[in-house]
């Protein structure tokens, strides 16, 4: 955690600043706040504050039908909302005990990662340009631009994408999909390898990401983090292998495990992944190929859903980790409760212990690493 | 050997099982909230179970569920002066309750754990003293639904601001809120 | 009478030549960086632009002075003055070409050759950090306060292998004087090598460049200015015209720098192993010289655009190592070395 020894200065003298980072600040992960309590540039305590984006999901869910809660799941990790809406639906899937048909979940597993790739380019472009690094965040975005052209031209909606339906989804793939694909997936590669070719192996990155805030497995897993921030720790630990939903099991790739848990194993590991998905991508959709073209895309679902009188826990994982959905039902058409498992709620609340004794600079590093966002954080 | 065997084999015999429930495969187990720490420390240490990750904490508020169910309107006229008095119930159970998801890593399982939590006592042990997952789950808790940990160590509101009169996601706190207003005060 | 009217126009020239540049390189910078960004940068205002660094000056004078109410009024304001002056008259000592003979009277392209040459630019490269650390101090913003003190103990830092390897220049030619330098780097050495101060000083043009690139808070020694970080740093609170002061005088910095660059390890007007002075009239050589200098030094500009859009940057305590740990030995094994040839072939 603190490659510094901790500096003799200020102890005695009590000479320490209050320094407040945010809510609204350039480095850009939406309204956090982290109250940092200062000697010189080393940090003694960092005390994060959350709540400022907080629009009561939770009780909305309860006031709303089923189906109309879809919608707002877009909007908890807004850098990508598909896997958002495909955990709430599995979620209400496994509480009425819906068989959800294997084109639906292949399409389902394509968009999905899809959005692993959009999430992860959108947070290795804005680990560099927090570090400096301006120029690979501009590869990325215009790689995650056309993702998006894909997302508009199937769904409508290029960034809140209400993506499927309790019990499948609404529509098929377009018939241009491969061609938009094999046009994507070289430049995808290309963004990744410029990325890699101006990162990785640069002395001032390893220098900067290298041995900051790292984290030991045990500490990882007393904490709850899951995700590429666990899986940079040297846990290996991925809900699609785990626990596979979707067809997951059926695909060949790999999960990626990183040594240190430091910000430069956070982010290898997320270059790695998103190789890793585009793989999965295509092996979906050869799967998909071989379906005939009338099989169903929805299960046989009641226009108004009233699941039985019951409580389920469903997790898929989304880019960031372990989203789970818990969904009460006491038989009406509105939940009884819901309650989202944010997979950067966990990771968020170690935060003071990732940066004691860091300097203002890793700070930032280490924030940027852990992809926060503030839609998931503050739900 | 059933995930539900397991558990009613491990915290039956102490007595720790107030009732069980299986809904679509997820085992769901109530213990009694005074002796929370021993279930899971029993929990985590078996070898059968090894439960060894805090998935999430939170809190549900059962007053609907708990209310008499209206009675749905008869056509006939002649029943409703019957039909109109409510039924004597026992006492009601108590409003909340507190579920902890975890996860055996090993064997990829997972379990619910609930404590039911009255209105008059919502005092609750506090789970960070075995995983440090639980702080910032029971601080929403907390500022959600009023629910207390003892033990916490710094059991503030998390989403909502400091002096919030309310408790949000109780079922009798309105979805337009109650008109709160933060204000705040610069010194000079 | 002539000399003061010539000097007085070769100040003026120089002044509205330096600033135009400056003012160019807002657009390099900014088209540069959008061409290694792979995006198309400003296109409207002009054609490719062109106008763009006009509009953004408009848009800074036009601007409303803000005076934050707790800032200490006359630090803020002496800040982006203390920095943009000396960023003006450092240049008066860089030559920009050879001499030109106008009229019967031979003028040196330089403002002025003082005999204590860049010595000049480094004291008054010095004050600029007073700028930086009163307009951090004077906002009375922590960022700006971290941000000045950031920047403070960075140009202070790099001052000293700045100066040393400047002193390894000395051994070699035996002069301060710019121009002096500039005109002893004709011909060739070892029989094939160009003449220039880098074959002479290879590390210490190594060293040079990156303690240059310290002085003139580029990335990667940006972070006085570091935008993820701590906002804008010392110039948070700055809107309008200090800050375009403050912007400006960067610039100009740049130029300095590139110039003097060019004049010690480069060869300043020389081409290699083509004496253009012997061929040309005195009046097209002054332009000629003129032109080769002018292509050199931006050839350096560019590269301090090139250099900001592909690096990361440093963190605070890694730059004081770097500047204090390594350059600074490094300089004086540098001064070792020089001194022990110089001996030795003498």
């Amino acid at each position: 955690m603190n490659q510094n020894p901790t500096p003799q200065t200020g102890h005695e003298t009590g000479d320490y600043v209050t320094v407040n980072i945010g809510p609204s600040h350039p480095a850009m992960h939406g309204t956090l706040r982290v109250i940092t309590l200062t000697d010189g540039e080393y940090i003694i305590k960092a005390d994060p504050e959350i709540g400022y984006l907080h629009r009561g999901v939770e009780k909305l869910g309860e006031n709303l039908t089923y189906h109309q809660f879809i919608p707002i799941t877009d909007r908890l990790n807004y850098c990508s909302a598909i896997p958002n809406n495909v955990s709430y639906e599995m979620a209400v899937e496994k509480l009425m005990g819906i068989e959800v048909p294997e084109k639906a979940q292949l399409i389902r597993v394509i968009m999905m990662e899809l959005a692993r790739i959009a999430d992860h380019q959108v947070c290795v472009g804005i680990l560099g340009v927090d570090l400096g690094a301006f120029t690979p965040f501009f590869y990325l975005i215009i790689q995650r631009e056309e993702i998006y052209e894909i997302f508009e031209w199937f769904n409508g909606a290029r960034l809140t994408n209400t993506f499927g339906r309790i019990g499948g989804v609404d529509a098929d793939l377009p018939d241009d999909f491969e061609e938009r694909w094999e046009e994507l997936k070289p430049n995808v590669r290309k963004a990744n390898e410029e990325t890699e070719k101006l990162l990785t192996h640069n002395r001032i990155w390893m220098d900067r990401t290298i041995g900051v805030s790292a984290f030991s497995a045990e500490d990882a897993l007393n904490w709850g983090f899951t995700g590429p921030c666990l899986r940079a720790c040297g846990v290996k630990r991925d809900l699609r292998k785990d626990e596979p939903y979707c067809m997951y099991d059926k695909f060949d790739f790999e999960v990626p495990v990183g040594k240190n848990g430091d910000v430069f194993d956070r982010y290898k590991v997320r270059m790695i992944e998103m190789e890793q998905s585009i793989r999965i991508i295509d092996q979906a959709y050869k799967l998909y190929k071989e379906m005939p073209a009338d099989a169903p895309l929805m299960a046989r679902v009641p226009k108004t859903i009233k699941p039985p009188a019951g409580e389920v826990y469903s997790a898929l994982e989304s880019p960031n980790g372990e989203l789970g959905f818990f969904v009460k039902s006491d038989g009406s058409a509105n939940p009884y409760r819901i309650r989202i498992r944010p997979p950067c709620y966990m990771i968020y609340q170690a935060f003071p212990e990732l940066v004691k004794g860091e300097l203002i600079a890793d700070l930032v590093a280490c924030l940027s690493s852990l992809n926060v966002i503030a839609g998931e954080l503050d739900r | 050997m059933d995930l539900k065997k397991r558990v009613e084999q491990c915290l039956g015999p102490e007595s720790l099982v107030v009732a069980m429930t299986e809904c679509q495969g997820d085992v769901s187990v109530e213990v009694p909230k005074r002796r929370l720490l021993e279930a899971m420390r029993l929990l985590r240490d078996t070898p059968d179970l090894g439960f060894d990750f805090l998935s999430d904490v939170f809190g549900v508020d059962n007053l609907d569920l708990n209310k008499p169910k209206k009675k749905p309107k008869k056509a006939e006229e002649g029943e409703g002066a019957e039909a109109e008095e409510p039924k004597e119930k026992g006492p009601l159970p108590p409003r909340f309750e507190v579920v902890y998801l975890l996860l055996c890593l090993e064997r990829n399982e997972r379990l619910q754990v609930k404590v039911r939590v009255s209105e008059d006592d919502m005092e609750v042990d506090s789970l960070t003293s075995m995983w440090k997952a639980a702080t910032w789950p029971e601080r929403e808790a907390f500022d959600m639904y009023g629910v207390r940990f003892k033990g916490h160590p710094n059991l503030k509101r998390l989403l909502m601001w400091d002096d919030f009169p309310a408790h949000p996601l109780r079922k009798d706190y309105p979805l337009e809120g109650q008109g709160e207003e933060r204000h705040l005060i610069y010194e000079d | 009478m002539d000399d003061w009217l010539i000097a007085i126009i070769k100040v003026v020239c120089i002044w509205v030549w330096v600033l135009l540049i400056a003012v160019v390189m807002t657009w390099v910078e900014r088209r540069g960086a959008a061409m290694i960004q792979d995006r198309p940068g400003p296109n409207r205002a002009g054609p490719f632009g062109l106008f763009q660094p006009i509009a953004d000056g408009i848009k800074l004078f036009t601007k409303e002075e803000i005076i934050p109410a707790r800032s200490q009024k006359l630090l803020y304001i002496l800040g982006p003055l203390l920095f943009s002056l000396p960023a003006f008259s450092a240049y008066a000592v860089v030559p920009f070409g050879d001499k030109i003979i106008l009229g019967g009277k031979e003028i040196i392209l330089q403002v002025s050759d003082v005999n204590i040459g860049f010595l000049f630019i480094l004291a008054i490269g010095s004050m600029a950090v007073y700028g930086i650390i009163l307009g951090g101090w004077g906002s009375t913003n922590k960022y700006s306060i971290l941000g000045g003190l950031r920047s403070t103990a960075q140009m202070i830092s790099y001052e000293v292998p700045l100066g040393l390897s400047l002193l390894a220049v000395v051994f070699v030619y035996g002069t301060f004087s710019l121009r002096e330098i500039s005109l002893a780097q004709q011909g060739t050495f070892l029989g094939f090598l160009p003449n220039w101060g880098i074959f002479k000083q290879p590390l210490g043009f190594i060293l040079f460049i990156v303690a240059a690139y310290a002085e003139a808070n580029r990335v990667p020694f940006d972070l006085p200015e570091a935008e993820s970080e701590i906002v804008a740093g010392y110039h948070t609170e700055y809107g309008s015209m200090r800050l375009g002061l403050y912007l400006f005088g960067e610039y100009v910095n740049l130029v300095t720098i590139s110039g003097v660059i060019v004049a010690l390890y480069f060869g300043s007007w020389h081409l290699p192993y083509i004496n253009l002075g012997a061929y040309l009239g005195p009046v097209l050589w002054g332009i000629v010289s003129f032109c080769i200098f002018f292509l050199k030094v931006s050839f350096f500009l560019w590269l301090f655009v090139w250099v900001r859009w592909t690096l990361p940057r440093f963190r605070y305590d890694q730059v004081m190592g770097l500047g204090w740990k390594a350059l600074i030995p490094l300089a004086l094994f540098n001064i070792f070395i020089t001194a022990l040839f110089i001996q030795l072939t003498v």
